[in-house]
């Protein structure tokens, strides 16, 4: 019986693993079953388990870790153009380098906390941005975005003798194109090993410590252990985590922009961490899901759509219906994401999983009340 | 030296803005202990309130083009124009100053209605909280401003007697070179006068005092007897205004646009940090120091030595600054010591 039971990691991430490998179809009842947005899905969840880590675990809110997936883009792409275009080294080499970023910037601001150390790896990430824009253009090929070429040398591929076809080389694993499908069981693969990792520290004695971070550091203290050290490392795990996601978006699609460095779309990181539940290991997973499901969703309504679907009310009513829903759908889907986000954080701290649990709650009442039974049953499930 | 002296007025304009967006920030940090990431759509909507007033006043009609006479033309022509001749044209050209009088009251109906209905529920709530639901607060607004008035920037002209320069450099005596926008002068002019009114307004009223005290030891203003929460919406609502006029009267120098909070957002912030959590002057003074510092290092010379220091400046400092003295510049001690 123990073997089974969800507390066995194995278990979990072998159960995690079903569910992410059969997306595909139990996603196509939502017609989200298309390859760009499971590759969206998959990437994005794996930068959302990589926030959470730090975030979730300790607490420390980063409004920085957009540039760590920045710099894992540029290192990927820098890859592909000079060595190759399998994507096995660029998505290694660039999860080092935003490992490196990330001991440099987080040896520095996690020398304050609360939201000191917000404001400084604010100001690291728009430094990161601005630079990328304007003196560093001969690497990051500035507004433009850094594009493979024609005239690039791909040495290791040049060696191997590799035959290119006409046009741009795209990207492969060993011969397996990225593109559709394949390119999202890989990014899935990755994915369920990102997960495993972060089931394996939030359920090891290290994650403990950063349950302690986050408690209360001062009594942390007392007890004999050092905090800084477990701050550093968790954040340059998340870092690299940001930078594996970088590099697999580049895998997908060759392109890296500044853009994906700003400090909003590390906002947006932090969005969907608290939208499913920060500090739990799920939550970042759903909210990536259901904010990368209805971004692709919402964004495709417009206001001829919304004339169809709202046609059975009498004609100035619908117009007034229409016009205030387009509001939020369409161009503006963010307006509805932003109300979401601050109606989550004011009632709902816990996103989507203190929803979950409160259902759980409430359903379990209901059916101890209605069969009137015995309380001996309302056993403690353990998280999850 | 005249490159110098353009310097040190690109610095004190520059830092006229900093100061006015910090003070507004720091204002409602020091006194509600809010971390307000909504504070550059304040800024934002102040400026958008100058747009919104000039496109009110330029309300216009269809009429006969009368100077065109061999075909049919017509012509946009304002109803001001129409009804009241030169002196509606007069009125449209000063649409920007006239916005002043309607940035006042709408900023202050938006900063209590923000503080009443969403802020103060956050008073007990850790600053993680504050920040997250201040930022979802912000896009929400962001995207308001793009809805209604779309994406691309939105210039709105000075008054026509001041879209000139001032020949600052032949009034003192110095080279004939030394020209300055009027407009940019006249905010810098702007930002001292509304900087002193709230200093004053805190420094030399009863009703400054009792907020002061309530900044130092809510608790204990509390106790005697005073309903201090009012007080701090009032200051909420205060810090709004100076926010968005700070905003309204820089349209003319950046034409906004729906992200503009959001960048100077960063900003502000680094700012206040720099100036110290809280202290209302160590915000004015970081400003100018801020400003005055990213101007000289924008500087052809500095430059040279220096390759893309003018993009971070600013930042490094804050950095700098966060690392050696935490409290920042004129902090009080006690005042978010982490």
């Amino acid at each position: 019986m123990k073997i089974i039971s969800l507390k066995n990691d194995y278990v979990t991430t072998l159960l995690f693993a079903v569910v992410v490998l059969l997306a595909p179809i139990w996603l196509s009842p939502f017609g989200a079953n298309y390859p760009d947005l499971l590759q969206k899905f998959a990437i994005f969840g794996i930068f959302a388990i990589g926030y959470n880590l730090l975030f979730g675990a300790t607490g420390y809110l980063s409004f920085g870790h957009a540039a760590f997936l920045g710099i894992g883009s540029y290192t990927a792409v820098w890859c592909f153009k000079l060595f190759t275009m399998n994507i096995l080294p660029a998505i290694i080499l660039s999860t080092l380098v935003a490992g490196v970023f990330a001991l440099f910037i987080g040896f520095i601001c996690l020398r304050r906390s609360g939201i000191y150390f917000s404001i400084l790896t604010l100001a690291f990430a728009q430094m990161a941005y601005s630079l990328a824009y304007s003196v560093l253009t001969p690497i990051t090929n500035g507004e433009t975005g850094l594009q493979l070429t024609m005239q690039d040398p791909r040495y290791i591929d040049a060696m191997a003798g590799v035959v290119v076809p006409e046009g741009l080389p795209s990207t492969n694993l060993f011969g397996i194109s990225v593109n559709g499908y394949s390119g999202f069981y890989i990014c899935a693969v990755v994915l369920i090993l990102a997960f495993f990792i972060s089931l394996k520290i939030f359920r090891s004695p290290y994650g403990l410590k950063l349950a302690a971070i986050k408690s209360n550091q001062v009594r942390m203290q007392y007890t004999g252990f050092n905090p800084r050290p477990y701050l550093i490392s968790v954040f340059v795990i998340s870092g690299m985590f940001a930078g594996l996601a970088g590099g697999l978006l580049a895998a997908i699609d060759p392109l890296a922009g500044a853009e994906r460095m700003q400090w909003t779309a590390s906002g947006e990181i932090v969005l969907m961490t608290i939208l499913g539940g920060a500090g739990t290991l799920i939550g970042p997973l759903l909210g990536v899901l259901v904010i990368k499901y209805f971004e692709n969703i919402f964004s495709a309504i417009n206001e001829s759509v919304l004339h169809e679907a709202f046609s059975f009310l009498p004609e100035t009513l619908e117009n007034v219906v229409v016009f205030v829903t387009h509001l939020f759908v369409g161009e503006g889907w963010h307006l509805s994401l932003g109300v979401i986000f601050v109606l989550v954080v004011t009632f709902l701290p816990g996103g989507i999983m203190e929803l979950l649990g409160l259902i759980k709650q409430r359903y379990k009442k209901f059916r101890s009340e209605s069969t009137s039974t015995s309380s001996s049953k309302t056993e403690s499930k353990g998280e999850k | 030296m005249e490159d110098i002296l353009i310097q040190i007025l690109n610095g004190l304009d520059k830092g006229g803005a900093y100061a006015l967006i910090a003070l507004g920030l720091t204002l409602t940090f020091g006194t509600l202990g809010v971390v307000n990431f909504a504070h550059g759509a304040l800024f934002m909507l102040g400026a958008f309130c100058a747009v919104s007033t000039h496109k009110l006043l330029t309300l216009s009609v269809k009429v006969r083009d009368e100077s065109i006479t061999y075909f049919e033309a017509y012509k946009e022509q304002p109803y001001l124009e129409i009804w009241w001749g030169d002196t509606g044209t007069a009125i449209i050209d000063y649409a920007v100053p006239i916005s002043i009088l309607v940035t006042i009251p709408i900023m202050l109906i938006i900063g209590v209605v923000m503080e009443r209905g969403l802020i103060q529920r956050f008073y007990k709530r850790e600053h993680a909280d504050q920040i997250l639901v201040t930022f979802g607060l912000a896009i929400v607004i962001q995207e308001l401003i793009r809805t209604f008035y779309g994406a691309n920037p939105i210039p709105t002209a000075a008054p026509d007697i001041v879209s000139g320069s001032a020949a600052i450099g032949a009034f003192f005596g110095l080279s004939e070179n030394l020209v300055y926008p009027w407009w940019r002068l006249i905010y810098l002019a702007f930002a001292g006068v509304i900087i002193t009114a709230v200093f004053s307004f805190l420094k030399f009223t009863t009703y400054g005092m009792v907020v002061r005290a309530g900044m130092s030891d809510r608790d204990t203003v509390g106790l005697l007897g005073i309903d201090i929460g009012r007080r701090f919406t009032t200051v909420f609502g205060l810090a709004a205004i100076v926010t968005g006029l700070a905003g309204a009267m820089y349209v003319p120098i950046l034409p906004p646009d729906y992200h503009m909070g959001m960048d100077f957002l960063v900003l502000s912030f680094v700012v206040v940090v720099v100036g110290g959590m809280g202290s209302l002057g160590g915000a004015v003074a970081a400003g100018f120091l801020l400003g005055l510092l990213q101007s000289f290092a924008s500087m052809n010379e500095v430059k040279a030595i220096i390759p893309g220091i003018d993009q971070i400046i600013i930042y490094l400092v804050a950095i700098i600054i966060l690392l050696v003295r935490p409290r920042g510049l004129m902090g009080r001690e006690g005042v978010m010591d982490d």
